[in-house]
Formats: C-alpha cells, structure tokens, sequence
C-alpha cells in the first residue's frame, strides 16, 4: 500500500490526517516541521506528502521546494493543507511545486477522497 | 466512512491552550511601533493553528472568532496596520475571551455569547474603524451553489500544459479519470510539440490535450478537477451548448470511461476535494461534534513528556531485566563460592532500581515556567492599574518541578507577585526622590539547591517597615508590648493569621488571602518561606520546596519499640546533652541551652503517648534539632537510625490527618513509620504558650 508523509506541527491534525489515512490502509509517516519532514524524506521514499503551510522552523511551502530539489521526488504528488483564503500561499506553493491543496478546514471523507483520486 | 472525531479534542485542546499561552506571551513580548516580524509571526502561526483546528474538529464559534484575530494580526505581519497599544491590549483581551471558550467547549459548557460578541465587536471595530459584522470564511457554506446545468451536450476543454507540470506531481491521467466521473470523456492528444526520440527529456511534458466531455457536468465541477494545474497550463473550456462548430474532427484518440452514464444531479453531492465546503454531506459532519463531543474526555489529567525521558526509562528498565536474570542464574546453581557475585549483583540492582525509581520521578516533573509563564501578563496588567512602572525579570524558567508542585504553587507565587506589585515597589516619582531608577524590577528566579528546588521573588522596593510591622501586631494584640523581637522575627509576623501590611486593602492585592494561607499551602507541599528584607532597598521572598512530594530523605529516630522518621531538611544537627545545659523555666517547661540560644524540648515518647520509652533523663537519649516555620527546638528521642529515601503514603487518604504527622512510610521490614511534621509538632507543643515565648524562645 501506499506510503504517505503527513507534516503538520499541530498534534491534533496530524493525529487526525494519521488515523484517516491509516483507517484506509495508507501507511503514514509523521513529521512535526519542515526539517524535520525533510529528513524524514531523506531517508526513506513516500508516495505522497501532505504538508500544512504555516509551521515553525521550516514552513510548508519552503519543505516542498527542498523536497522537489530531491531527485526521488520529483514527481511525488505534494499536497498543501491551505485555508481557503490564502490565495497568495496557493500560487506561492504551486511556484514551489506543489501538486495541489486541500481547503482547511476538511473532514476525513474529504481528505480520502482527495488522497484517493491522487493517488488513483 | 465516519470517524468519530471527539477522539482528537483534547489533543486539540491541549495545543489550543498552548497556543493561547503563546500567543499571550508573543503579545506581551510586542515592542510598539517596532514589533518584530518573528514574534507577530509566531503570534500569527498560533492563531492559525486554532481556527484551523477548531473549523477542522467542528469548533465553529471558536473557529469565526479567531479568524478576525488572524486577519488582524495578519495585517500586522505584513505591516499594513500598526502595532499599537490599543491592538495589542485588544488582541490580549480576546486572547482572554478564546480561552475562556476554549474552556467552555473543553468542559462541554455553554460558551457565553454576549462576551463573545463583546470582544468581536471589539476586534471589528479595530479591523474596520466602526461597526462590521465580517462574515469568516470558515463559517457554514450553503448547501449547493454549483450553479447545475440542464442536460446539455458538455465542454470542450483545451488543455495545454507547460513543460514543467509534471515535476508538480499533477499526472493528467488522473484529471482525465476524474473528468471521466462526470460524464462521458473523449481525449484527444496533440503530438505536435514532441521531439525526435534523441530529444526527448523524459521530465517534460509534450503534450496537450482537446477534451470533449459529455453531458449536464456543472462548470464548477470541471474547474475545481483543473484548479490545481490552471496556473501550470494554458486552458480554454467552452460551452458545447452554446458553440456547436468545434474547430476540427474530433478523433478518439483514447476514451476513458466512454460508458459512463451521463451524470445524475446527485453526483455533485461528491464534488471533487478543493470544493470541500460546498458538500452538504461535509458540512453535517463538522456540525455533529458540536452537538455531541463536547468535552467527553477533556478532563482526564494528561502529561506531556519528553522523548528523552521515555527512553531513558526503557534503557533503564532493560538494565534491570538484565540484572535479574543474572541474578536468576545464579540462583539456579548457587553455591558460597559465589558469593561474590551475588553481592555484585545485589549491588547492581539497587543502583538500577534507583535509577529507575529517579526516571520515573523525573516523567512527573515539569519546567516551573508553566507556572512562571502567567507573570508577565499579570505584571502588564496590574502595572498599569497601579500606575507604576515595572519590569519583570524571570530567571530559571527550565527548573524542573513535581507536576503536584507546578499546580500547586501557583496561587501562592501570584499572592507574592502581587504583593511586591502592589506594597513593595513604589511609585515612579516617589522612586526618582529616592534616587532609584524609575522603572522598579520583580525578579522572579528558580534553581535546584540540594534535593530542593528553591523559588525566589525579590523586588528592589521599599521593603518592610519593621517598626510598622511590629506596633501593628502590639495594636492587634498579637504580639505583648514587652516582647523582645529580631528583625527577622518580625518579618514572620506577617504570616500570622489576621495580620495584614496593607492600611488598605486594594483591589490588587488583599483579597481576603493573608500571607498566612501563602505560608500554609507552602507547607502544604513540604516547603518553607523565608522572608529576607531591607528597608529602602527590597524584599525577597525565598521559598524551598521539595523536589518530588513522593519522596523523602529521612532520619529514622528511635522512641521506644516504635521507629518515626524526621525530614532531613528541617534536621539542623543532633546532639547528646550534658545536664548542665538543660534548664526548667516555670511555665514553659524544658529547656535547654545551645550555643547561647534557649530551645524547647519536645518529648516525642510524651506528645505521642509512648510508654515504653527507654531514655527517660534528657542526657540518656539525643536531641534531634529541628527547624520548622522559623523555629528551632530540640526533639527528645533514645536513639538514631539509618538515614534514608522513603515513599510517602498519605495518611488522610488511608486513615485521616493527624496533628504533628505528615504522612507515613513502610520500611525495609515491612512496618509502618509516621513522618513527623516539624511545624505541625512545634504547634502540638506550643499550643498553650503564648506567642511571643514561642517567638523568642
């Protein structure tokens, strides 16, 4: 089954995201910043990463933009969780090369169906 | 799929209090005028976490109301609205609001809505300059605006990526699978742009696409399914409806799911994700732990604790299961030749068993600025009330500290800070006559010393008026007018009950909480207070405590057949006494002379009805000089034993409270031993003498 890294540095999402996705049979890596995600990255591969934007130490956007740099990552799909206001962090992870969003706040079913439909 | 959402609120709220914590100190942390990007920034991140969390967990009130602080501090960040005064005592207040919600849906209360809405209006009024009621995003969306089409024949979709959208991650076979749900597709791809094979970079994308998709698919649909590429490619979507000449023949070149029945209206019911708000079925279940889990298991005590110290914990536990099997293949053939070995052994396990016993101690302890962490806002606070200027210096914040400790000690902490605030430190112009420099400074400080941990507030205010202090407690009746006082025997007046400093009682401090209640709950955990002043200069309050409340360093003292063990801390020394030195003064029973000082003595055999004491004559048995609230006298016992570590067993929760006794212990031969209380005994002794014999004795 899949493997996918979710970063987020507040507990509760990542407890939430971890349990949804493990609930579906996706085996999930946790990561509470950038760097740390990003040494997570390093030394194993994921087939996704979802990663929050706004964390300390390293942000969402600047962890995409490392990650993408990595040669095993450089088609995995990467999602941003993103509030929907925050059009300017959009285009900006997209710059970064970021697959894609999902609008905060979401429920689990929005989150799979979402994972689901990237990772097909 | 349902997932019961609840089980995630009280890691939610835990962060959530964490971040309210943080943003406070960020807030208090603002220089006006020049705040730092960093420090808005975390303020910022905070915010943004708990409106995330609580719209994600179906917290919706708290959601909304931090949105508008996140838009404010958000225009703060990117230095479109000045940090002033005004917005950061406002942001502070609604801090104060949020948390308070916090509570509410934490205990499954009702949140209070006009405080609420107070503090809204409030923020708003700052966002906007007047009245505005700003709609958060996060707020239910309607049901479904996905503007449906009738049937119809569908789109046309031009879609060209750029080179680079592959390196997004995005894979357009799966924007074709997903079109492929809404209807009918067809894909035709155009090969124009592909190079000769030797060309070709294998990362690029070369192709593009002309999609036709058939059937009633709303346009929403379609532009959410591209909305992640739309900047990666150059698109074009057109109305079949309304253009019935397509440039060109449309050749199948590849057909995805060309059986699919054309889409019934409800499938917009299960729009793809980056329309998640939209989702009537979505928006149902973030309203259902409103309703039900509000507060189901936030009140179940939990720790957090440190990565490191688990580890160490699991180490030590594997040195221990190592020790024991090798004791236990010792036993299996033992002879006396190994002896040796398993005296070693023994050895060993003690020292595991220590150690682990301190790694298990150590999970229970936190760093005292859980509780430090309060002050700073409490200083803001009450300086400006006061109308006095006041710097806070914190010092130690990393100390560590019995969980018990940390909440316990926070009441008597703000007491003390407040009366530093409030009585010790004197107004900006009365501190420029004295040639002091306006601003006075509360330094609060933790370090360990010993097997204490040791609480300082020190103030460089005016200290306290002896004189003052003294004709006060004459005029209460506390003190007889020939009594002879020390300095520092005056100053633990002001621990007696009934005793207050202030000649009004402010609304800052003297609320009815006399330092007689700081010093009893202080005691309550195994402490002392000490007070050490200048007039003129300052005041500090040291306060000592206990570094766990499960664990004590003990002497074992012998009183006939029964063992009692005396806190090491309150033990100064022990003595045998000659008989020379032993007096009977009338009225105040036995005492003896140390070192030109006159110290009771309190027969522990007499005060807890022991019959069969051996040492009856005061020179026959020891004296164990014990210090407790300030108080020195001499306990009469037959014999010393061991010093050593014991485990506490509280005697109220087994049995009741017993004056003069603060616990009790099991030692190594399976009976039971009181622990004395010092203070506790030298009131049991004292009752019936008159205070200022006690004091000068």
């Amino acid at each position: 089954m899949a493997s996918i890294l979710a970063v987020d540095d507040s507990a509760s999402m990542r407890q939430m995201v971890s349990f949804t996705l493990k609930g579906a049979g996706y085996e999930v890596v946790e990561a509470s910043d950038g760097v740390e995600a990003l040494n997570v990255a390093k030394t194993r591969n994921v087939n996704l990463v979802i990663t929050d934007v706004n964390m300390p130490n390293m942000d969402g956007i600047t962890l995409i933009k490392e990650l993408r740099a990595l040669p095993s990552y450089k088609f995995i799909p990467m999602l941003m969780l993103t509030t929907e206001s925050a059009m300017d962090k959009k285009s900006a992870g997209k710059q970064a090369g970021a697959t894609g969003w999902i609008v905060k706040p979401f429920n689990p079913d929005q989150l799979l169906a979402t994972i689901k439909k990237v990772l097909g | 799929m349902s997932i019961d959402m609840a089980q995630f609120h009280q890691a939610f709220f835990e962060e959530s209090f964490e971040g309210l914590d943080a943003m406070e100190t960020g807030l208090l942390n603002l220089d006006l005028g020049d705040a730092d990007v960093e420090e808005i920034n975390t303020i910022f991140r905070a915010a943004h976490s708990i409106k995330g969390g609580s719209g994600t967990f179906g917290f919706t009130d708290i959601a909304n109301f931090t949105h508008v602080m996140e838009t404010l501090l958000d225009e703060m960040r990117d230095g479109r609205r000045q940090v002033t005064q005004i917005a950061v005592d406002t942001l502070l207040r609604s801090v104060d609001c949020l948390r308070d919600m916090m509570t509410a849906t934490s205990e499954g209360t009702a949140i209070d809505q006009a405080n609420v809405a107070k503090h809204k209006e409030e923020l708003d009024n700052l966002l906007h300059g007047g009245a505005g009621t700003q709609t958060a995003e996060v707020s239910q969306a309607p049901g479904d605006n996905t503007g449906k089409r009738g049937d119809g024949q569908g789109w046309q979709i031009v879609f060209a990526p750029h080179e680079h959208l592959l390196r997004t991650g995005n894979d357009p076979v799966r924007i074709f699978r997903e079109l492929g749900e809404l209807g009918g597709l067809r894909a035709e791809a155009d090969i124009a742009q592909m190079p000769a094979l030797a060309d070709m970079d294998p990362e690029v994308c070369y192709l593009s696409w002309d999609l036709r998709l058939l059937g009633a698919a709303p346009r929403v649909a379609i532009d959410d399914i591209f909305a992640w590429v739309e900047d990666d490619a150059d698109m074009a979507i057109v109305d079949l409806d309304q253009q019935d000449e397509i440039k060109g023949e449309v050749s199948p070149l590849k057909e995805v799911d060309a059986e699919t029945a054309p889409p019934s209206p409800a499938k917009t019911a299960n729009p793809p994700a980056a329309s998640a708000p939209t989702t009537p079925g979505g928006s149902e279940e973030r309203r259902k732990p409103v309703a039900g889990g509000g507060g189901s298991n936030a009140n179940s005590g939990s720790i957090r604790v440190g990565i490191d110290k688990i580890d160490g914990l699991i180490n030590m536990v594997g040195e221990l299961v190592i020790t024991q099997s090798m004791l236990g293949m010792l036993g299996e053939h033992f002879d006396m030749s190994k002896v040796d070995r398993l005296k070693d052994g023994l050895v060993q396990l003690e020292r595991h068993t220590r150690e682990l016993q301190e790694s298990v101690m150590r999970i229970r302890m936190l760093p005292i600025s859980f509780t430090f962490s309060r002050f700073p806002r409490m200083v803001h606070d009450l300086s400006s009330k006061l109308g006095k200027k006041i710097e806070l210096v914190m010092s130690g914040e990393h100390t560590e500290v019995d969980k018990t400790v940390i909440e316990k000690i926070g009441d008597p902490l703000v007491h003390l800070v407040r009366n530093s605030l409030d009585h010790g430190i004197e107004m900006p112009q009365d501190r420029i006559a004295k040639g002091k420099p306006e601003t006075g400074i509360v330094h609060l400080n933790a370090y360990h010393k010993g097997g204490n941990i040791i609480i300082e507030i020190k103030d460089d205010g005016k200290g306290l008026p002896a004189e003052k202090l003294l004709a006060k407690a004459r005029q209460r009746g506390l003190v007889s007018e020939d009594a002879n006082l020390g300095t520092k025997q005056i100053y633990e007046l002001i621990f007696l009950p009934g005793f207050s400093t202030a000649e009004q009682v402010s609304d800052v401090s003297g609320r009815g909480v006399g330092m007689d209640v700081v010093r009893k709950n202080i005691q309550a955990l195994g402490g002392t207070i000490d007070i050490e002043s200048e007039e003129g200069v300052g005041t500090t309050f040291t306060i000592r405590l206990p570094l766990t409340l499960a664990i004590l360093d003990g002497q074992s003292v012998v009183v006939g057949d029964e063992i009692y063990i005396v806190p090491l801390v309150s033990i100064i020394e022990s003595i045998q006494i000659k008989p020379q030195m032993i007096n009977l003064v009338a009225g105040r029973g036995e005492v003896f002379r140390l070192r030109e000082r006159y110290l009771p003595v309190i027969r522990l055999n007499e005060i807890f009805g022991i019959p069969n004491a051996r040492a009856k004559d005061l020179s026959e048995g020891l004296l164990v000089v014990v210090e407790g609230d300030g108080q020195r006298c001499g306990l009469f016992v037959d014999d010393l034993q061991g010093q050593q570590q014991v485990v506490i067993k509280s005697l109220e929760a087994n049995y009741r409270r017993v004056d003069g006794v603060s616990g009790a212990t099991i030692l190594g031969d399976g009976s039971v031993a009181l622990i004395l209380d010092i203070p506790g005994l030298l009131r049991l002794a004292g009752r019936n003498q008159p205070l200022e014999q006690r004091l000068s004795a």
